[in-house]
């Protein structure tokens, strides 16, 4: 793995809360165009590492490389979305007092925004026509003009990830996107994501083993805070501190 | 595909501002000047002067409404603002008495009382009509602006920023009440005699100050609503959804708030402007944290959220006031606070929701607002 096709670069990455080491000495890469799907057990400091790198916390120590020699580290959220990494939270974080049009039209990627253009901005004709494309893939046309907060769990969860992916981020990190989905919203959802891998990078965090091998390629197994494992779902469902970590429940049954 | 969702709640409020706009810019000036002064639809002189005050403090409500009800940022200081602005308009006020004072001296009546010689340099600028006039807005702007930017920018938040303007409320009382501060003490600035030359005890004098009110009022409504439909008014009802969210989109919190702060600022110092010359007087009992307070009651009693809102509440608390204090004077503010108390917990939309509601029940059964959280089929 050579350092050009890299996208994201964590390097000895701690978080560290009044000695409560979330992330320790954690070394995560991903590539340019990869579908990653982190997983673990609760606690293992899935969610702190998305924190971390979008710039939500400040890791205690360590390096957040991004593209071409950026380091993430010590950079504000808005700074960081201007990057290019956009960020779906695990709960549905959406505006429910504007409509789905509104949502999306707010977020998606501008020249400016500050206070004044946002005042004076009109929505240009190709800005427009994203929102429509966007509404188009993420199967809400219908409900472009509905308020967002009457929409259903899934359908919130799908206008999140519109409006993250009209930021054009290079890197979308994806928190738990189908905790509470029945199985068809989770099997597009699935599909989404896929579709969406071909034109930027995505880290999703997920507990579903299903959806996870609907969709992922590599593995990444977080525990305390580290990595312990990486590879084909095969891989790692082969190895052994992985079936210790997340069967070891298990292992006491039979 | 249009841009934003024109609901019918939109247009509704446009027609309610039409006709409170026509109520107070033709009617009630008309039923002023011409019915006889004995007919049942006379409105008095002294009524009219009297929703002049209401339509200031109107001004007042649109700029807490802006950014308590559309941003969610509670501002407990709302009266320093507009205190700011009715002094700037009362110094150029009280220069203007000159020897007509009741010591006939050039200075005003205070400063000979306290033994001040000479006009002290901060009130050089209010000796014209455009100090005056100038300073009512850029100073309240000015001091939104550095108290907002310290404020917003280390993200004071929620109770906290409503605790803080609360104590810039008292600050500014104490403040105003000191006799060193050159500004009347206790017993402020009064006793006025004439603006641009015109007599203030002039009825038509006062029927212009009433027009001017009106006028400032829909110009003002017109500012807040370009705000409110524009991206960045979206921005602000994102902010009070999720403030956190708006960060990840990309947008500076702490910008929109601070604009939105300023704006309010300026428009209350708009309404102390406009309130000074019609009412007489200013003091420090007019600026402190009680005062600041009301408006919030106006604000939450018409409706916050919705611009019409803040209009209706300010007149129809302040309406109702003037008439209960004539009956049961001690009561007011218990009725005050009762009326809060109700409106919080019974009527979150206020009087514009109640009219909301009840216009639904007409037109359609289906509710306005859609429950949340409805699951998919």
């Amino acid at each position: 793995m050579t350092d050009d096709n890299l996208i994201l670069h964590c390097e000895n990455v701690v978080m560290d809360y009044d000695g409560f080491k979330a992330l320790n000495n954690c070394n995560f890469s991903v590539r340019y165009n990869e579908l990653r799907v982190v997983i673990g057990p609760n606690g293992a400091g899935k969610t702190t590492l998305l924190d971390v790198i979008c710039g939500k916390t400040r890791p205690t120590s360590g390096k957040v490389m991004f593209g071409k020699g950026t380091n993430l580290v010590g950079r504000n959220a808005e700074d960081i979305t201007k990057l290019g990494v956009g960020r779906k939270f695990q709960a549905p974080s959406i505006y429910s007092n504007l409509s789905v049009w509104q949502n999306l039209d707010l977020s998606i990627k501008r020249a400016s925004k500050g206070v004044f253009p946002t005042l004076m901005g009109k929505c240009s004709p190709a800005e427009r026509a994203r929102i429509e494309e966007t509404l188009e893939t993420i199967g809400l046309t219908d409900h472009a003009h509905d308020r967002a907060g009457s929409l259903s769990h899934g359908q919130k969860q799908w206008l999140e990830i519109g409006m993250v992916i009209l930021q054009d981020p290079s890197l979308l990190l994806v928190d738990e996107p189908v905790a509470g989905m029945s199985d068809k919203e989770t099997e597009q959802t699935g599909q989404l994501l896929t579709r969406l891998s071909e034109k930027q990078a995505i880290v999703v965090i997920e507990h579903d083993m299903d959806f996870v091998r609907q969709i992922a390629n590599i593995v990444t197994v977080l525990a305390e805070g580290t990595v312990i494992c990486e590879g084909t779902v095969e891989t790692v469902q082969a190895n052994d501190r992985v079936r210790e970590i997340y069967l070891g429940r298990a292992k006491v049954a039979h | 595909m249009p841009e934003q969702v024109v609901s019918h709640q939109d247009s509704r409020e446009t027609l309610l501002f039409y006709a409170v706009g026509i109520l107070f810019l033709l009617v009630v000036p008309l039923l002023n000047v011409l019915p006889a002064e004995d007919s049942w639809l006379h409105i008095s002189d002294f009524r009219l002067n009297q929703f002049g005050k209401f339509l200031a403090f109107a001004i007042l409500a649109l700029g807490l409404d802006l950014i308590w009800g559309y941003c969610g940022v509670l501002s407990m200081g709302q009266g320093v603002f507009f205190g700011f602005g009715a002094y700037c308009m009362g110094m150029y006020l009280t220069l203007q008495i000159g020897k007509e004072s009741v010591y006939g001296s050039e200075l005003p009546d205070f400063m000979v009382w306290t033994q001040v010689k000479e006009l002290p340099l901060f009130w050089y600028p209010f000796k014209s009509f455009m100090g005056g006039f100038l300073g009512a807005i850029l100073v309240p702007v000015l001091f939104a602006t550095i108290f907002g930017f310290l404020a917003f920018r280390s993200r004071i938040k929620g109770v906290y920023f409503a605790i803080i303007t609360q104590a810039l409320a008292f600050a500014a009382w104490l403040v105003f009440n000191r006799n060193e501060t050159r500004l009347g003490g206790t017993n402020g600035l009064t006793d006025f005699k004439q603006l641009l030359g015109y007599r203030l005890s002039d009825p038509s004098t006062q029927r212009g100050l009433y027009l001017i009110t009106v006028i400032a009022l829909i110009a003002s409504y017109l500012l807040c609503r370009w705000i409110v439909a524009s991206r960045a008014g979206k921005v602000l009802i994102a902010i009070r959804d999720s403030e956190s969210r708006v960060t990840f989109s990309g947008y500076t919190p702490w910008m929109f708030k601070l604009f939105v702060f300023v704006v309010a600022a300026g428009l209350a110092g708009l309404a102390g402007m406009l309130y000074v010359p019609q009412v007489g007087i200013i003091t420090p009992a007019q600026i402190g944290v009680l005062p600041s307070l009301e408006v919030v009651i106006w604000v939450a009693v018409g409706g916050r959220g919705t611009l019409i809102g803040a209009i209706l509440g300010a007149v129809a608390v302040n309406y109702g006031r003037s008439i209960l204090t004539n009956y049961f004077p001690e009561a007011w503010p218990f009725i005050l606070g009762g009326l809060f108390v109700v409106v919080v917990t019974m009527f979150p939309d206020g009087l514009v929701g109640m009219i909301r509601k009840l216009t639904d029940r007409k037109k359609t059964p289906a509710p306005l607002i859609k429950a949340e959280g409805s699951t998919a089929a």
